[in-house]
């Protein structure tokens, strides 16, 4: 429950996202970053798989990495939280650990 | 100061890049600082456990003898995810014997390595203070 | 609260010195302590003074050493990981026959027990990698 696992690759290109998922408990957080916000784009793979995880953990992704990518607020699944560095930040102090799944 | 919990968690595969091996450097140096010490090895991470590693005809340094000497160091905390090693048709007998010997046990020696299941490799994160990433 | 940052990739091919930087500075913004910014595997790239970007890009090297410099931080970057790499200081290069050094304002090369220490005494340690 106290963990924050944050993602930073994309789902396509590495295992990150699904070993992170298959070893978050319930109740963790989920905070995709860089190429980690590839995932929440809906009609894809990922973001089906994502849509199952957010019955047990809250997803959040990093506004300026979705900018970055063109990946715009309205394609997203529904359930992501969108932060900034501010954000981030209060998230890693709000977790007691964080793990990043490279 | 308590002590705390350093989890290192290893992902990738030794020798296709330095993780592996700079992560080990970190354990060993991590060792003299008196905290509690667990290694996970997860996804192609535990190809770094994988015996009969010889990297001679490459010239490079074969750093996989010095697993062996973890159990020396007291890092005897070692967790191998089940999921990972089955996906890669690997078994706990293709990893390399790594052991320690139990003072409190008449120096008995056990083994330091045990395979899990996701679940239990989950609560063992949750368990811990640090977590290292390579 | 203490904050430690470690950094594992070199400057512009990976983000993730970038994103420790915004981290980092927001963290610092936000009134955190930053108990140091540890720099491994190519990481300590990020220590050269030698980096010469495009004009119109950002200077990923040189805004770690004005944050630095700004907010008195520890920049540190790994000696074995560092001597690999070529990140020499006057002292390494010296001692190693070297006929230059390259370390950037506001980093130091230090052991890696300074990891290790960074994840004692913060109360969140933060990775940043590939």
């Amino acid at each position: 429950m106290s963990v924050l696992h944050i993602v930073n690759k994309s789902p396509y290109e590495r295992n990150s996202l699904e070993t992170c998922l298959r070893l978050a408990r319930p109740g963790s957080a989920i905070l995709l970053i860089e190429d980690g916000v590839y995932a929440v784009r809906a009609g894809s793979s990922a973001s089906a798989r994502l849509q199952q995880a957010l019955e047990d953990h809250p997803v959040y992704a990093l506004r300026a990495d979705l900018q970055a990518r063109g990946v715009q607020p309205e394609s997203l699944i529904d359930g992501i939280t969108l932060v900034d560095y501010d954000g981030f930040v209060e998230l890693t102090t709000e977790y007691e650990k964080s793990q990043s799944w490279l | 100061m308590a002590s705390k919990k350093f989890l290192y968690v290893n992902r990738k595969a030794p020798h296709g890049s330095i993780y592996a091996l700079e992560s080990l450097e970190v354990v060993l140096i991590g060792a003299a600082f008196e905290q509690e010490v667990t290694l996970a090895f997860v996804d192609d991470g535990v190809y770094q456990l994988l015996q009969n590693q010889d990297s001679s005809a490459l010239g490079s340094k074969n750093f996989s003898p010095t697993y062996r000497a973890l159990g020396d160091y007291d890092v005897n905390r070692i967790f191998v995810e089940r999921e990972s090693l089955e996906l890669r048709g690997l078994a706990k007998e293709d990893l390399m014997p790594l052991t320690w010997e139990d003072e409190d046990d008449d120096w008995a020696e056990k083994d330091s390595i045990h395979v899990v299941s996701s679940k239990e490799l989950a609560e063992i994160i949750e368990q811990q203070d640090v977590l290292l990433n390579f | 609260m203490k904050f430690s940052i470690m950094v594992n990739e070199g400057p512009y091919t990976h983000q993730a010195s970038d994103s420790a930087y915004h981290f980092t500075a927001a963290a610092l913004k936000a009134g955190h302590q930053i108990v140091r910014v540890f720099f491994y595997h190519d990481g300590v790239n990020n220590g050269t003074r030698l980096s010469v970007p495009p004009q119109d890009d950002r200077n990923v090297c040189a805004r770690w050493s004005e944050l630095a410099q700004q907010h008195q931080l520890e920049l540190i970057l790994c000696v074995a990981a560092a001597q690999r790499r070529g990140l020499l200081d006057q002292d390494e290069a010296k001692r190693a026959g070297k006929d230059s050094d390259n370390i950037a304002p506001g980093f130091e090369i230090s052991g890696l027990g300074q990891l290790i220490d960074a994840g004692i005494q913060a109360d969140r340690l933060i990775v940043f990698g590939d």
